[in-house]
């Protein structure tokens, strides 16, 4: 009825899928869909295309409703475009405590973006996030999948440095 | 003065690379994992030493642990699951994380004890899915264990089986209520399971089921240890706390203090103790409020905190919880308006949607404060905020109702004038010192 | 475990344990008021509206959730559940548009039901209420989301009933939305009870949408007329005419369900093909005339026929979807005149075992017990399609743990777990059932080889208790029908199981009871004289022909266009113009649709249900029975002086119940299939292209689950015949060929092309033929 979309994930990444299928029951596939949809985000440069969606719906045998409930309640998975890198700033009642509006109006300008935008040159999509569990060491952000801690003005300044070198 | 500190979970923060293997064994890790298999410890006594500890559950809701264990029927046929709840979301808290990054092995060591307890012979430890560098720890920490035959099939031949896994999660708060968990697990969204059933009936895949904060996992190998001097780990760990209150406990102090941070401190420390260990408040502030367990907890003035012990009893008697251990300082320069505005921001996001009143309520009281907070706010509101609460409150499906509901009443009970001022002054007035 | 005695509201009631306090109420009359809650879904808890006071607990608990206990004491009127049951109620409704006055729901709404016993506080909530983007789900079910509350039956009725989950709900919060993500039709073919099952107005009917308000509409009870289910119905009126089609409780049946096609079928009813007046052909044109005129016709036309060419030379067929009394009129009128030509299989090409059939065809077991088999074995069905209501016993069953297996020509769709889903040729079929059967260590005088497959499916039908075996319409069409059927009783008696025959439309039963079979009379009473079945009589053309009920292109026989039209005369009684039947008729008598008319249908179980008009008919229309009546007066012929249709009915009945048939012949020999050889067309009538009426009904028609018009074939035999996707083909069979462009499905078995049937473009075709396939230039 319909066409089977998983060919659309990376050889890899399905390698990568069985690796994590493998730690559930068998007829617990599903239990992967959160890895899975991680995965295929990854693959495709930071969000998940419809296509995409459907591809982990297909390749774990899950209704594809069952994939759009899920990519749609947790907030780590994004289902539009976005910046090449994600900044997500806790701005939760630790971190603020501990001075993050001054970071969040720092990153803004070094930015030029608002929180939820992405940069004009697609660089960078910010935002702002709730409570990251690292509360200690706030205010704190993640820079795609590394946190960094204890932000002031100057530190922004290297973290976003060093990546513009990379890039 | 405080005496001990860092004795259970964080007993290896002080080795080079104390995720180790080898780190922690150097500490005595591991070895009560190998008694147990060696002597075929029974179940039972193994129960009895918890519940002598009084380990109470460090999650949030401070269940005693040897009581929940007991609940599971070992012997009943079928799959039992174990699973560790490490999807630390609650603002304030960040114990797990440093468990996690620091001292794998003792979490892994508790979790097979559990399974061993109860029967089970898989584990899942639930990771939040920011925790990237933390899951890759575990992943490695997991992969040692598994090298030196800890984990598996017929663990050094005794006829244990337990095999453990990461799992990790993907950007929602709720996953960390314990059937919310199971179905996140399940690959479902996190919406919490109506109880009963209880996970101990039927719990992850619908099979019996026992679940655990990370903290409280990685106490129980210190808590089966015999101690050097000759003395029963249970009893040593019973005696750091106090009555019904056994141990340590870790405390994440933040907020205006000099130095905040993660404090493994026993239970029954004057609340003024760990303060000044923390640094105390800024200079020339001084204290205003403390939330003393996590957002969800009541928030507390200065005045009473200054006289409380930091245990389950203490806190909880005084209106407030000790929750997972999140201690928020604030000083003379927070406006309670803004800061109880930034906690509703949070549970109207965090909401997962599922029952009536959570959804409609974080909603409602959101918009609410949002008016106060803009200058837009009447009065009368503020018995309307009351109001909201209160129905909320018992009637949701898990306790996410009571976790928003009952801050609102708490800061409208202590601090409800800053409230009146600010729909009077339409606009903050704490910061100009108008309050 | 015994029942023991709960408190509800002061009032001692019995309760059985591990039921749920709501139960328990609904049980005893208590109402507790509800959104989620509904009894044939599982307990999602989540709309909080039936919270209860308990006494011990400490918090109000929800009666839909909460198991009863011996000596609980429950006040669900108490102080504290009233405030909770209001403060509910107020979270509901400060997001609801509150649009009472434009909503379809209006008047039969719960929210608005339990709202007036609650709602007070309304003013309390001053915010902008929360808008969700419509969504388009096709042209059966209208969505105004805003309404929703988020209460989740349709999704769990997806997952859970119809075993296809469409309906889900994203993000979370506040901005939970019940959809279907992306806009797109249902594809469910039960999908309509969700407009049921929503207790606001977020899912409304789309037919029925702003046709009239809840409180003016009358209600009648009727029979659904599309499969041979039968199911309860409701039909509400708005001054006569038909508004929309509801399921009317039946637990034996239907429960509380309704099939798209049995609830959106009646759109048809309006068609502009609705004929109002009976037309004469004159010299080749067609004219409209009076009753009179046009019986008197008829009357004559047949006299003619059996003056001067002889009463063999007359044959009458009809529709299923006849009801019991004009079946029974049609076939007495027909042998009063000395014809014995009367059928009702015109899609059936084997015959030789009709004197095997038992009195009447059926499932041999209640619909019920479908649901506790624990092996089902579906033989030639689109089971969700052709019977959309018994695939979710079935589901059920394999819910339960029953193991399903099924055998088809064609690959079809199933939403429940079909162990061995078997698509093979219709040779292939015979082969594998052999298989089955030998495997199960029964002699069948041929030599049959065991597959794997065979002796898979054998072994899980050996281990079964509750075996059955289900024959559907690719089967009673199979050129091999018979020995399929025997084969398939084989294996039913060696696991002591039974065999159902799924039957086509409403009434076939019933046809079979009416003596609508060329070599039975009335009641199973063999047939004085021989008649010719309806294969010989398309192939041999007769003089004269009556169509009841009957389109040409509901035929599948070879030849009928032909054959008819070089009839003498033919006279068509039927309710809906058609351009074939416009060809080949000589006079057409407007006869009654289902709604105007009362009448009876057998269902599958033999249950007699009879049914009243519910409206007046259209135009002139005259109900069939009364159209029958008259023309046996006009001829003259003794017995058709009916007081009323029940009297036809029960004369029927007097004689079925008088006379005990004889045992049915034994079932022809077992003889060895031969390899298929070439290609084979094998047609289907689609779910919404099965008869007059459903077939004019254009919301169904645009859902999208027909399909569409095309020759499928496996791809690699698309690539052997240097045939490509999308291209028109000429389809040729030994007397035809028509044009229709191509589609691949990998499902196919290699030498299977698949028309489907139904269609004025394919009505040309024979079924179970071969054809052969080239590029069209
Ligand atoms: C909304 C909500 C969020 C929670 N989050 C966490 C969490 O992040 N970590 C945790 O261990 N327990 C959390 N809990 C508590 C768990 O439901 C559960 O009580 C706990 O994991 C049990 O472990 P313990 O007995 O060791 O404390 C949360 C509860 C609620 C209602
Ligand atoms: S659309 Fe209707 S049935 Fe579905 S969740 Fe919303 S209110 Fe309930
Ligand atoms: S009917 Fe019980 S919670 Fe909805």
């Amino acid at each position: 009825m319909q066409d089977n979309k998983s060919n659309l994930l990376e050889h890899e990444v399905r390698a990568e899928i069985d690796r994590w299928v493998a730690k559930y029951p068998p007829e617990h596939k599903q239990s992967a869909v959160l890895s899975a949809l991680h995965l295929a985000q990854d693959q495709n440069g930071g969000w998940i295309s419809q296509d995409l969606l459907d591809a982990v719906a297909d390749y774990l045998d899950m209704p594809r409703i069952a994939v759009y409930e899920v990519a749609t309640f947790y907030t780590m998975f994004d289902l539009k475009p976005v910046g090449k890198h994600k900044i997500g700033l806790c701005t939760n009642i630790s971190c603020q405590l501990q001075g993050s509006d001054k970071i969040a109006d720092h990153l803004k300008t070094c930015l030029g973006v608002d929180f939820g935008c992405t940069t004009n040159d697609g660089q960078f999509t910010l935002r702002e996030v709730e409570c990251l569990g690292a509360c200690r060491n706030g205010p704190v952000m993640h820079l795609d999948k590394t946190y960094h801690e204890n932000l002031t003005p100057e530190k922004i300044d290297e973290i976003l440095a060093a990546v513009e070198d990379q890039a | 003065m405080i005496e001990h500190q860092n004795l259970v979970c964080f007993r290896g923060l002080h080795l080079p690379e104390p995720w180790t293997m080898a780190a922690y064994e150097s500490i005595g890790g591991y070895k009560v994992w190998r008694k147990i298999l060696a002597e075929q410890t029974p179940a039972d006594q193994l129960i009895a030493d918890l519940k002598t500890a009084v380990l109470r559950g460090r999650g949030g809701a401070g269940f005693p642990t040897g009581l929940k264990w007991s609940f599971l029927q070992r012997n009943a046929p079928g799959q039992k699951y174990v699973l560790c709840n490490s999807d630390e979301g609650e603002p304030g808290t960040c114990k797990d994380r440093d468990i996690l990054r620091f001292n794998p092995h003792q979490l892994i060591e508790g979790m097979a004890i559990a399974g061993y307890v109860m029967g089970a012979t898989v584990g899942y430890n639930y990771i939040r899915g920011e925790f990237w560098e933390p899951f890759q720890r575990c992943e490695a920490a997991l992969a040692e264990a598994y090298a030196a035959g800890l984990l598996g099939k017929n663990i050094q031949g005794k006829g244990v089986d337990f095999d453990l896994y990461n799992h990790l999660g993907a950007g929602a708060y709720i996953c960390g209520e314990e059937t919310a968990l199971m179905e996140s697990l399940e690959g479902r969204k996190g919406q919490p399971r109506f109880k009963p059933p209880f996970p101990a009936n039927y719990g992850l895949y619908g099979r019996p089921t026992t679940i655990n904060n990370t903290e409280t996992f990685a106490s129980v190998p210190v808590i089966l240890a015999d101690r050097e001097d000759g003395q029963k780990g249970c009893d040593w760990f019973l005696n750091l706390g106090k009555p019904n209150n056994g141990g340590m406990k870790i405390f994440c102090v933040t907020g205006h203090v000099n130095r905040p941070g993660n404090y493994e401190i026993p239970l029954g420390t004057p609340f003024r103790d760990l303060l000044e260990l923390a640094g105390g408040v800024r200079e020339g502030h001084t204290l205003k409020a403390v939330i003393p367990g996590g957002s969800s907890a009541p928030v507390l003035p200065a005045a009473t905190m200054m006289e409380l012990t930091m245990d389950y009893d203490a806190i909880g008697k005084a209106g407030s919880m000790l929750g997972s251990g999140a201690v928020i300082v604030m000083d003379d320069t927070v406006c309670m308006v803004q800061i109880l505005t930034r906690l509703m921001d949070f549970y109207y996001e965090e909401s997962c949607g599922q029952c009536t009143p959570c959804r409609e309520g974080s909603g409602w009281v959101h918009r609410i404060l949002w008016r106060i907070l803009n200058g837009e706010g009447h009065i009368e509101q503020l018995e309307l905020l009351e109001s909201i609460s209160s129905k909320v409150i018992g009637h949701t499906i898990c306790v996410f109702g009571e976790a928003f509901a009952l801050p609102i009443l708490s800061f409208l009970k202590h601090f409800r004038q800053e409230f009146i001022d600010h729909i009077k002054l339409k606009r903050c007035g704490v910061a100009d010192g108008q309050v | 475990m015994d029942k023991f005695n709960i408190e509800i509201d002061g009032k001692t009631i019995e309760a059985d344990p591990g039921s749920m306090l709501i139960e328990a109420a609904d049980n005893n009359g208590i109402h507790i008021p509800r959104f989620c809650y509904h009894k044939k879904l599982s307990v999602a808890a989540n709309c909080r509206m039936c919270l209860v006071e308990v006494e011990k607990a400490p918090k109000p608990l929800p009666a839909c959730a909460t198991p009863v206990t011996a000596g609980m004491i429950v006040r669900t009127r108490s102080k504290k559940a009233l405030e909770a049951q209001r403060a509910v109620m107020e979270f509901l409704l400060i997001n609801h548009p509150l649009d009472c006055p434009i909503c379809d729901q209006g008047g039969e709404c719960e929210l608005q039901d339990v709202a007036m016993g609650y709602g007070k506080d309304l003013s309390r909530y001053t915010e902008g209420k929360r808008t969700v983007k419509d969504k388009n789900i096709g042209p059966l079910i209208s969505t105004e989301m805003t309404r929703c509350i988020q209460c989740t039956r349709c999704v769990r009725f997806g997952e859970e009933v119809a075993g296809f989950r469409e309906m889900g709900g994203m993000n979370r919060g506040e901005h939970l939305e019940i959809g279907t993500y992306l806009d797109h039709n249902l594809q469910s073919e039960v999908s309509g009870n969700i407009i049921d099952l929503c207790p606001v107005g977020a899912l409304t009917s789309k037919p029925f949408r702003f046709k009239a308000r809840a409180w003016e509409l009358q209600q009648r009870p009727s029979i659904a007329p599309h499969d041979a289910l039968g199911s309860n119905i409701n039909v509400h009126l708005r001054r006569g005419e038909v508004m929309r089609v509801v399921p009317r409780d039946n637990e034996s049946i239907n429960e509380t369900w309704l099939s798209d096609r049995d609830r959106f079928a009646y759109t048809g009813l309006n068609s502009d093909d609705r004929l109002m007046q009976p037309m004469i052909k004159r010299k080749g044109v067609w004219e409209t005339v009076d009753w009179s005129l046009a019986l008197e016709q008829a009357a004559i036309g047949l006299k003619e026929i059996i003056n001067l060419e002889g009463a063999d030379e007359l044959a009458a067929l009809a529709s299923t979807q006849s009801t019991l009394e004009e079946l029974y009129l049609l076939q007495k009128i027909m042998r009063c005149l000395g014809s014995p030509h009367v059928d009702h299989r015109v899609r059936q090409i084997d015959f030789s075992c009709q004197d095997a059939m038992p009195l009447f065809p059926g499932l041999y077991q209640s619909i019920e017990q479908i649901e506790h088999a624990d092996q089902i074995l579906i033989l030639g069905s689109n089971i969700h399609h052709d019977m959309p209501l018994l695939a979710l016993r079935i589901r059920k069953a394999q819910v339960h743990g029953a193991k399903v297996h099924a055998i088809n020509p064609l690959p079809f769709t199933y939403h429940f777990d079909v162990q061995h889903d078997c698509v093979c040729d219709p040779q292939d079929m015979i082969i594998l059932l052999m298989g089955i059967a030998a495997a199960l260590n029964i002699s069948l005088g041929v030599e049959a080889s065991i597959s794997d497959t065979a002796k898979a499916i054998a072994t899980d039908l050996q281990s079964g208790k509750r075996v059955t075996i289900l024959l559907g319409v690719l089967v009673e069409h199979h050129p091999q029908s018979s020995l399929i059927r025997h084969l398939a009783k084989l294996i039913a008696d060696q696991c002591l199981g039974q065999v159902g025959l799924l039957t086509e439309g409403p009434n076939a039963a019933g046809a079979w009871l009416a003596g609508m079979v060329p070599h039975r009379q009335a009641a199973g009473k063999k047939a004085n004289k021989m008649g010719q079945d309806a294969a010989q009589l398309c192939e041999t053309p007769k003089k004269g022909y009556v169509l009841f009920n009957l389109e040409p292109l509901d035929i599948g026989q070879t030849n009928v266009m032909q054959t008819l039209k070089a009839a003498k005369f033919v006279i068509a009684l039927t309710s809906f113009k058609q351009a074939d039947l416009l060809d080949v008729a000589d006079v057409i008598l407007p006869i009654a649709p289902f709604t105007e008319t009362v009448g009876t249908f057998v269902n599958l179980t033999g249950l007699w249900q009879s049914f009243t008009a519910v409206s007046k008919p259209f135009g002139e229309v005259r109900p069939g029975w009364k159209v029958l009546r008259v023309l046996g007066n006009l001829l003259e012929l003794p017995g058709f002086d009916y007081e009323d249709a029940f009297a036809i009915r029960d004369e029927l009945k007097a004689q079925v119940d008088a006379f005990t048939p004889d045992a049915p012949a034994p079932l022809p020999a077992i003889t060895k299939p031969s390899a298929q050889e070439g290609l084979v067309r094998v047609g289907h009538w689609p779910i919404y292209r099965g008869d007059p009426l459903v077939r004019r009904a254009q919301p169904l028609q645009d859902s999208g689950l027909n399909g569409s018009v095309a020759a499928f074939v496996h791809p690699a035999l698309a690539v052997r015949l240097k045939l490509t996707v999308g291209q028109h083909v000429i389809v040729q069979q030994s007397h035809a060929h028509i044009q229709l462009p191509l589609q691949v499905d990998e499902r196919l078995p290699m030498n299977v092309v698949y028309i489907p049937a139904g269609y004025s473009e394919t009505a040309i075709l024979a079924d179970y033929a071969a054809v052969i396939l080239g590029a069209a230039t």
